[in-house]
């Protein structure tokens, strides 16, 4: 069920919510296309499959008039020296816009403010598979330097022959071409008066190598902070267009349940439009109260068969797996060497059953969106990480062809892997139909809670034999339902089998920030953390002994270095470590402890990170990502579980599940390694897999007590 | 449904709606000031935070009715003109931000909590924040942004003392 991607990029088998969607074709015209844009030039990227083919006369070469169909990302500059950048992917609090503008003024030497992103625009912008797996700065950060710096090769070229002089001696700085022989310079969009040129990006462009970066790699502000602390931004919650009608969605009182009877008499006479269509009942009125009154006066009643709770719900993983059940549930399978004959030959032997729980993401910004039709052509605006997957399953539901439909993506409020699908865009469309007027669906806090997708839940088992001197020589690891991403090991082991069991799960579930990493790597850094105790060694003694990974143990090093491991420690205080390699980044965290044993609360006093992930390309940001894992991942670590019973979430609500507040911050630092020399990779996700095991780990240095289940201390550490 | 006056960022409105509705909803659908937003409708996350007088409140659940006659300020009123407000000035300057969503609740608080205590403890400015929550983790930038937007605060008040 991997699927792989033009980039080589392979998607998880836990991320559920995806469904294969084949890649838009963009055809626009290019007179079209400068029609719409202003003459100047223009340049884009073709993706290296589409590219490779036309090389190799596998298709036909388009030259001229039209523009080649698998194009990822474009730029143009127009007459007044305007930079536009087109790309599918999306802002949800990550910072691309920023980084990514940051890279093409590097290239293209123009200040970060003459460049204007066009971002997650199904109308404007190329196909995107989507925002997520950290994918933004490896592809696309990279794909927009070379088109920058083709651009910037162009205008040179440009200049060049107008002045009929040796482009050797030309030099681009800032919006500017200069002859560094004679006292002249042209700004780019004098320059380019009156031209439509169109370029296709070289595969032999030459970038700026990152050692040589003076925008990117430097610090630089949210390129719009100002709209954003004056309330001025409009999110997608914030969309408004005129005669919208309001709407909400009536909602089933269990999940998987029938729809038994409907009267929907009263809300008509109350003016409200009344959309039962399947199993979708829905209401739209002028204003959002009359909405909401009018949704409570549909009389429905549903039917659910019994479901799994989560009491029970470890017990059901385990019993219930889909393997050879199902065609789409193969799991994922590695085996190395023999696992059976080195456990038998192993000095110690471990087994060992971690668990985590299902999680909510809890976007601050719930999902909303607005829906407009003109005849049968739909507009919707809505916050997704996947506003071209978005549109597909717009055309599926309505049964139209995606090129009648715009899916347009405000910068949003957050997402962590939870906005990968199109609830709110479907409801507000069909509703919007039946209106004949623009409809605006936002779903409340509790449909947020309850009518998304969660985190995995999952049970691992791990198995595992060591030798005296601290070699592992065996490692067995079966994980349940909650995914295969950081599932293998890093540690240097000779005999290995381990296998993701996917499950038919009770919950709807899908990808969350770092996916099963997290709950892969608490095992894994738990267990390994229990080797050491079973053979009296240290930690970070004992990990490096089986790890040659120079990068990794690079990182394990420095947070060591920073974090003062070894040092002793006061009653109710303990260190812990975590750390391994996710999304082609390396982390290292370490984590200190207080442990009042009397009220049995726990408190993260201190984490210490060290990340590695390449050339920095922004390092305050990356910073800010950092310690943003670490907060989030707080939660999952310490107290979050999604409770449910029967169909029904339990603890739906923002006072009744706990997220990380202020008063839950540690002291955060963070050891930034910058490997110039590697190219740069993403950063929203890895930093956040090290957190929970060392947390664990660090609580029983306190306490003795070891915690194999996520969240650790939901309500503080029972005493034992 | 009852007409009602509203003083908002020093400007009169006149709304025609239910007394019950929540503030919140008259600011954002009523007056289409949007900077006040949703997070959780029952004052758990204080990304609907205003001021009432001065004081911070979570307009989600403050009925439109009980603040007749007194002055509201939101995020969109906090800047004179192109000069930003120096909470405003130092999340810019600290980054404490990532998608923003929080910002508008956290700027009010953090605007009411220095016209209470001028110059805060760090304790104080987590005791005082922690009704505001924040899914991206930015805590710790808030809290430094506080921190330059007292100091910044304090000297200017300093400054225009011994003006006097």
């Amino acid at each position: 069920m991997n699927k792989e991607i033009a980039s080589g990029f392979i998607l998880e088998p836990e991320r559920y919510e995806l469904s294969a969607k084949a890649p838009y074709r963009f055809d626009l015209d290019r007179r079209e296309f400068f029609k719409f844009l202003g003459a100047g030039v223009m340049v884009v990227s073709v993706l290296k499959t589409a590219s490779a083919a036309q090389e190799s006369g596998g298709g036909a070469r388009r030259r001229g008039e039209s523009l080649p169909t698998e194009i990822d990302a474009w730029l143009h500059i127009g007459e007044d020296g305007k930079v536009t950048v087109y790309t599918g992917k999306v802002e949800v609090g990550q910072n691309i816009r920023t980084s990514l503008s940051q890279a093409v003024s590097e290239e293209l030497h123009v200040a970060i403010a003459k460049i204007e992103m066009v971002m997650g625009d199904t109308q404007l912008t190329p196909f995107d598979m989507g925002t997520f797996g950290s994918r933004t700065t490896p592809t696309m950060n990279l794909q927009l330097r070379k088109v920058a710096a083709a651009a910037r090769e162009t205008l040179i070229g440009l200049a060049a022959t107008q002045w009929s002089v040796d482009r050797a001696r030309l030099r681009a700085a800032d919006g500017k071409v200069t002859d560094t022989q004679g006292n002249r310079s042209v700004e780019y969009g004098a320059l380019i008066k009156g031209q439509q040129l169109t370029k296709t990006v070289a595969s032999d462009v030459a970038l700026i190598p990152a050692a040589k970066w003076k925008v990117a790699g430097e610090s630089a502000a949210k390129v719009d902070g100002r709209d954003f602390v004056t309330g001025k931004h409009r999110y997608p919650y914030d969309q408004k267009l005129p005669d919208m009608l309001y709407g909400i969605v009536v909602r089933p009182d269990a999940f998987n349940a029938a729809l038994v009877s409907i009267d929907t008499a009263k809300p008509e006479a109350m003016g409200a439009v009344v959309v039962h269509d399947g199993s979708f009942v829905g209401v739209a009125a002028a204003t959002s109260e009359q909405a909401r009154a009018a949704a409570a006066a549909v009389h429905a009643e549903w039917k659910a068969d019994p479901q799994v709770s989560n009491k029970e719900l470890f017990d059901y993983l385990r019993k219930n797996t889909t393997e050879g059940k199902d065609p789409t549930g193969d799991g994922d399978r590695y085996d190395v060497g023999s696992v059976d004959q080195a456990m038998a030959a192993a000095d110690h032997k471990l087994q060992q059953t971690y668990t985590v729980s299902y999680i909510a993401h809890v976007p601050l910004e719930p999902r909303a969106a607005v829906a407009k039709w003109d005849g049968d052509n739909l507009t919707v605006w809505t916050g997704t990480q996947r506003p071209f997957g978005v549109r597909g399953q717009l055309a599926e539901a309505f049964r139209i062809p995606e090129d009648k439909i715009r899916v347009l993506m405000p910068d949003t409020g957050s997402a962590y892997g939870g906005k990968h699908t199109g609830e709110t865009a479907i409801e507000a469309a069909r509703l919007a139909r039946a209106a004949k007027r623009p409809v605006k669906v936002t779903w409340s806090r509790e449909e947020e809670f309850t009518w998304a997708y969660f985190r995995p839940a999952g049970v691992i088992d791990v198995m595992s034999g060591v030798k005296h001197d601290g070699t592992i020589t065996a490692w067995e690891f079966h994980n349940y339902n909650s995914g295969s991403a950081g599932i293998r090991t890093y540690y240097e082991v000779p005999n290995q089998r381990i296998v993701f069991h996917p499950v038919n799960s009770p919950l709807r579930q899908g990808s969350y920030r770092a996916l099963a990493a997290t709950a892969n790597h608490f095992a894994r850094e738990s267990h390994m953390d229990e080797l050491a105790h079973v053979l009296k060694m240290d930690s970070l003694e004992f990990r490096l002994k089986n790890l040659k990974d120079e990068r990794l143990r690079a990182v394990f090093q420095a947070a060591a270095k920073k974090f003062g491991w070894g040092t002793s420690k006061s009653e109710g205080q303990g260190f812990g470590m975590g750390g391994g390699y996710e999304k082609l980044g390396n982390i290292a965290t370490f984590a200190e402890v207080k442990v009042d044993r009397k009220s049995s609360e726990v408190k993260v006093v201190r984490v210490v990170s060290a990340f590695e992930c390449g050339a920095i390309v922004n390092p305050d940001n990356l910073r800010n990502q950092i310690e943003g894992s670490n907060v989030q991942g707080l939660g999952g670590a310490l107290f979050e579980a999604i409770e449910f019973e029967n169909g029904k979430i339990l603890n739906g609500r923002m006072s009744e599940y706990r997220v990380p507040r202020f008063a839950d911050v540690p002291s955060l630092e963070t050891v930034l390694l910058d490997r110039k020399d590697i190219p740069s990779v993403g950063a929203g996700e890895c930093p956040m897999v090290g957190l929970a095991p060392a947390i664990a780990n660090a609580i029983f240095d306190a306490t003795g007590v070891r915690l194999r289940a996520l969240p650790l201390v939901p309500n503080g550490l029972k005493n034992s | 449904m009852a007409s009602m006056r509203l003083d908002i960022n020093g400007r009169p409105y006149t709304v025609d709606v239910d007394p019950q509705t929540s503030l919140l909803t008259v600011l954002r659908e009523y007056l289409d000031l949007t900077g006040s937003k949703y997070g959780c409708g029952e004052g758990a996350c204080g990304a609907c935070t205003v001021l009432i007088d001065g004081r911070a409140q979570r307009s989600c659940i403050t009925r439109v009715a009980t603040v007749l006659g007194k002055q509201l300020t939101t995020i969109e009123g906090l800047a004179s003109g192109e000069q930003l407000h120096p909470v405003q000035e130092a999340f810019l300057e600290a980054g404490a931000m990532q998608c923003g969503y929080c910002t508008s609740g956290m700027i009010m608080s953090a605007v009411a909590l220095l016209k209470k205590t001028p110059q805060p403890e760090e304790s104080d400015i987590v005791n005082f924040m922690n009704g505001n929550i924040c899914r991206c983790g930015t805590y710790p930038r808030i809290v430094s942004a506080i921190q330059k937007a007292a100091k910044v605060m304090g000297s200017a008040a300093a400054g225009k003392g011994a003006g006097r």
